[in-house]
C-alpha cells in the first residue's frame, strides 16, 4: 500500500528556560498509508497533540525525518508548510477553531481564498461542501448561532473543502455531547468510505473503535500499534 | 499577480470588518490622524497664504522695473557708511529719459505722509506721492475708473489726484469718488482717478493707501528738497541686467564719480525682495510643517499601539488563518491594510473637517487648499498607517500557529 505518511525517529522536545526540557515526542516512527483510518490514543501529556501537529505541518519535528506523500517535509520552509496545509491538509480541532464574525459560508471558503480560487467557483464549492455535511441550511448562521456539532460540521466541510490528502482530527468529539459526538464519528465514517484518509486523536475507546487501526503513546513513544478488532461501523451503531 | 489582488481584497475585507465590529475604538484611535492632518493641512494653507500674499505684494514692485534709490533694501553694509550719501534730484529722470537705451518708462516720485480729509471723513497712515504722468507704466498697479494725470496736468501742476483702494474706502464709504475734492493737510485735490487694490504685506508701500499727485504740485505745497525716487521701467524683461549696468553707468555720470569710487546710490529690484523672502519663507514652512509633522507622528504611534492590541486580541484568529493555509505575507497583508485603512479614514475626516476651516484661514490670507495638500495628505496618511502598521503585522505574520492556537 502507497504510504501517505512517513515518519522515521521523530524528536519533539520543547526548551522550558535553563537545562529544562520537556520531551514531548523520544522517537516515534510511523507509516500511514492511503485511505486508511487511524486513530491516535494516550493518556494526557502523552504527545498526541505534538505528534498530529507534526504530521499536519503545523509544526516541525526537532529532529528526525517526515515524508509526507514521498516528500521531505522536515526540510521545508514556512511558505511551503503553509502550501501544503492549505491544499493536502484537513485539520479538525477539539475547539472547532471557527471564525467567530464569519458566517458558515466564509468560514468554509477561507481555505480557498488562500489557495488563490476565483469568488465564484468558492462559493459554489463551499456551499456544495457545506450542503454535503447537512448544512445547507446554515449557510449565513455565524458561529454563535450554530450548536457545537453544528460548528463541528463547518470545521470538517472546511477541512474537506480544498479535497485535501487526509483530514487530521484532533479530539474533534472533546467538546461534544456523546450523541452529537457520534453524528460527527458517522460523517467521519463516511468520509473514508468515499476514501478519504484520516487520523483521529481521542482518549475515548468508544470513539477509537470507529477506526481501523490505533496507535497507542505513551510519555513521547509509540505504546503499540495494532489493528481495531472489534471494529464500530456507521450501520453496526445504527444496530446497537 | 491575481493571487495578490485576491489577498489584498480580502486583506481589505477584513479590515473593515474588524474596524466596524469596534467602531468607538477605531474613531478613537484615528483621531490622533485626524488632528494630525488636521493641523498639517492647515499649516500647509496658511503658508500658501503667506507665499501668495507675499508674491502678490513683491508684484506690485513690477518683474521689470528698476528702482534707483539712495539707501538699498536688503543690505549687509555697515549703515555708518551709506547714511551721508547725497540725496537723489528729481532732474536725474529727465536724464535718464533721454540718456537710457533700455528704459521704456521713467517716473520720479517723492512721497511724505499727511492727513487726507474728505468733509467729516478722514484717513491716518496715508501718503502723498508727487509724481508725472509716466507713474503709471512703471507701477505693479492698475487703474480703477477714472484716468491717471496728463503730461500737461503733471508739468503744469494741477491740483488733480489719483487715490489707492485704501483711500477710497475711508473717505468714500459709499463710493463714487471721481469728481470729489479731497483735502491733503488742508490743500485741496480733486480726484480724477481711483487705483485698483493691491493688498499685499509691505504695508507703507503699497498704492493702497496713497494719493498721487502731480510732482509739480507737490514740490508747490510740501517742499521741494526731499529725497527721490526714480522708476524705471525696462522695455523688455530679458534686458533687465543689461539696463541695470547702463543706469548705473548713467547715474555715475549724474553724480560725478570718478573711477574707483563706490556708488553712492542703489539700483533696487523686485527680485531683492523675492530673493530675501524665499529663505525665510522655506525657514517658516519647515519648522511650522515639522511641528504640525509631530502631531501627525503622535496619530501614527497611536495607529501602532492599536494595532498591538488588535493583533494580540485576535492571536486565535492568526493561528485558525495560518492552519489552513494563509501564508506569512497574506497575515502581513491584512495587518497592514487594516492599519491603512484606519489612518486612511482618519486623513479623509480630517480633510473633511479642514476644509472649512481653510475657508476661515482665506478670510485673512489670500489663500485656497492647494489641491496637491489633498492627495499629499491622503498619501501621507496611507504612508503613515503602512509604517505605523508595519512591527504590528510583522509580529502577526511570524506568530508560530502552534503557540497561536493554544492562546486563550
Ligand atoms: N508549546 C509547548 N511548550 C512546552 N511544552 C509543551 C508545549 N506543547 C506541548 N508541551 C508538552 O509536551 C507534552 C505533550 O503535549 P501534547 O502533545 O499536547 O499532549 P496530548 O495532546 O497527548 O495531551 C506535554 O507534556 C506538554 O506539556
Ligand atoms: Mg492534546
Amino acid at each position: 500500500m502507497e504510504n501517505i505518511i512517513e515518519l522515521k525517529n521523530i524528536v519533539k522536545t520543547y526548551d522550558m528556560g535553563g537545562a529544562e526540557q520537556v520531551l514531548a515526542l523520544q522517537g516515534v516512527s510511523v507509516n500511514i498509508g492511503k485511505n486508511e483510518y487511524v486513530a491516535i490514543m494516550g493518556p494526557s501529556g502523552s504527545g498526541k497533540s505534538t505528534l498530529m501537529n507534526i504530521i499536519g505541518c503545523l509544526d516541525t519535528p526537532t529532529s528526525g525525518q517526515y515524508l509526507f506523500n514521498g516528500i521531505n517535509v522536515s526540510e521545508m520552509n514556512d511558505n511551503e508548510l503553509a502550501k501544503i496545509r492549505n491544499k493536502e491538509i484537513g485539520f479538525v480541532f477539539q475547539t472547532f477553531n471557527l471564525l467567530a464574525r464569519s458566517d458558515s459560508l466564509h468560514n468554509v471558503e477561507l481555505p480557498l481564498i488562500y489557495a488563490g480560487v476565483p469568488s465564484a467557483e468558492r462559493r459554489r464549492r463551499a456551499t456544495e461542501t457545506l450542503q454535503h455535511v447537512q448544512l445547507g441550511d446554515r449557510i449565513h448562521h455565524k458561529p454563535n448561532e450554530l450548536s457545537g456539532g453544528q460548528r463541528q460540521r463547518v470545521a470538517v466541510a472546511r477541512a474537506l473543502v480544498t479535497k485535501p490528502s487526509i483530514i487530521l482530527a484532533d479530539e474533534p468529539t472533546g467538546n461534544l455531547d456523546s450523541k452529537t459526538g457520534e453524528e460527527i464519528m458517522m460523517l467521519f465514517q463516511e468520509l473514508h468510505d468515499q476514501g478519504n484518509t484520516i487520523i483521529l486523536v481521542t482518549h475515548e475507546p468508544d470513539i477509537a473503535e470507529h477506526a481501523h487501526r490505533t496507535i497507542r503513546l505513551r510519555d513521547g513513544h509509540i505504546e503499540s500499534d495494532e489493528p481495531v478488532t472489534k471494529r464500530r461501523t456507521y450501520t453496526a451503531a445504527k444496530a446497537s | 499577480m491575481a493571487y495578490f489582488l485576491t489577498e489584498l481584497r480580502e486583506g481589505l475585507v477584513i479590515s473593515i470588518r474588524a474596524i466596524r465590529a469596534n467602531k468607538m475604538r477605531s474613531v478613537l484611535t484615528t483621531l490622533g490622524i485626524i488632528i494630525g492632518i488636521v493641523s498639517v493641512t492647515l499649516m500647509a494653507t496658511a503658508i500658501e497664504g503667506v507665499n501668495r500674499a507675499f508674491e502678490k505684494s513683491a508684484e506690485a514692485f513690477g518683474t521689470d522695473v528698476l528702482y534707483i534709490q539712495k539707501f538699498p533694501w536688503v543690505s549687509n553694509d555697515d549703515w555708518s557708511t551709506i547714511r551721508n550719501r547725497r540725496m537723489l534730484e528729481v532732474s536725474y529722470a529727465a536724464r535718464i529719459e533721454r540718456q537710457s537705451m533700455f528704459a521704456a518708462a521713467v517716473a520720479p516720485v517723492v512721497a511724505t505722509g499727511r492727513r487726507v480729509t474728505y468733509g467729516d471723513n478722514s484717513m491716518e497712515g496715508g501718503f502723498i506721492s508727487g509724481t508725472t504722468s509716466q507713474y503709471l507704466a512703471t507701477a505693479g498697479v492698475s487703474l480703477g475708473d477714472g484716468r491717471f494725470f496728463t503730461a500737461e496736468e503733471s508739468n503744469g501742476g494741477r491740483p488733480v489726484c489719483v487715490v489707492g483702494a485704501t483711500v477710497v474706502e475711508n473717505l468714500f464709504p459709499r463710493g463714487d469718488p471721481i469728481g470729489k475734492t479731497i483735502r491733503v493737510s488742508g490743500f485741496p485735490y480733486t480726484i480724477i482717478g481711483t487705483l485698483e487694490k493691491q493688498g499685499g504685506i509691505f504695508g507703507q508701500f503699497t498704492a493702497d493707501t496713497r494719493v498721487f499727485v502731480p510732482l509739480n504740485s507737490f514740490q508747490n505745497q510740501f517742499g521741494g528738497r526731499r529725497d527721490v525716487t526714480i522708476q524705471v521701467k525696462v522695455a523688455d524683461l530679458k534686458q533687465l541686467d543689461d539696463a541695470k549696468l547702463e543706469l548705473e553707468g548713467i547715474m555715475r555720470t549724474i553724480r560725478g564719480l570718478t573711477p574707483g569710487k563706490a556708488n553712492d546710490f542703489n539700483i533696487n529690484q523686485q527680485e531683492i525682495l523675492t530673493q530675501t523672502f524665499a529663505p525665510i519663507s522655506l525657514v517658516i514652512a519647515s519648522i511650522g510643517l515639522f511641528i504640525t509633522g509631530l502631531s501627525l507622528f503622535v496619530g501614527g504611534i497611536g495607529i501602532m499601539n492599536i494595532m498591538f492590541v488588535s493583533v494580540t486580541e485576535r492571536t486565535r484568529e492568526i493561528g485558525i488563518r495560518k492552519a489552513i493555509g494563509a501564508k506569512r505575507r497574506t497575515i502581513l497583508m491584512q495587518f497592514l491594510s487594516e492599519a491603512a485603512v484606519l489612518c486612511l479614514l482618519g486623513g479623509l475626516i480630517g480633510l473633511a473637517i479642514a476644509f472649512p476651516l481653510s475657508l476661515i484661514v482665506d478670510q485673512f490670507l489670500p489663500t485656497a487648499m492647494p489641491l496637491s495638500v489633498v492627495f499629499i495628505s491622503i498619501g501621507i496618511s496611507l504612508v503613515v498607517g503602512l509604517i505605523s502598521g508595519f512591527l504590528p503585522a510583522y509580529r502577526a505574520a511570524k506568530m508560530d500557529p502552534v503557540e497561536a492556537l493554544r492562546y486563550e
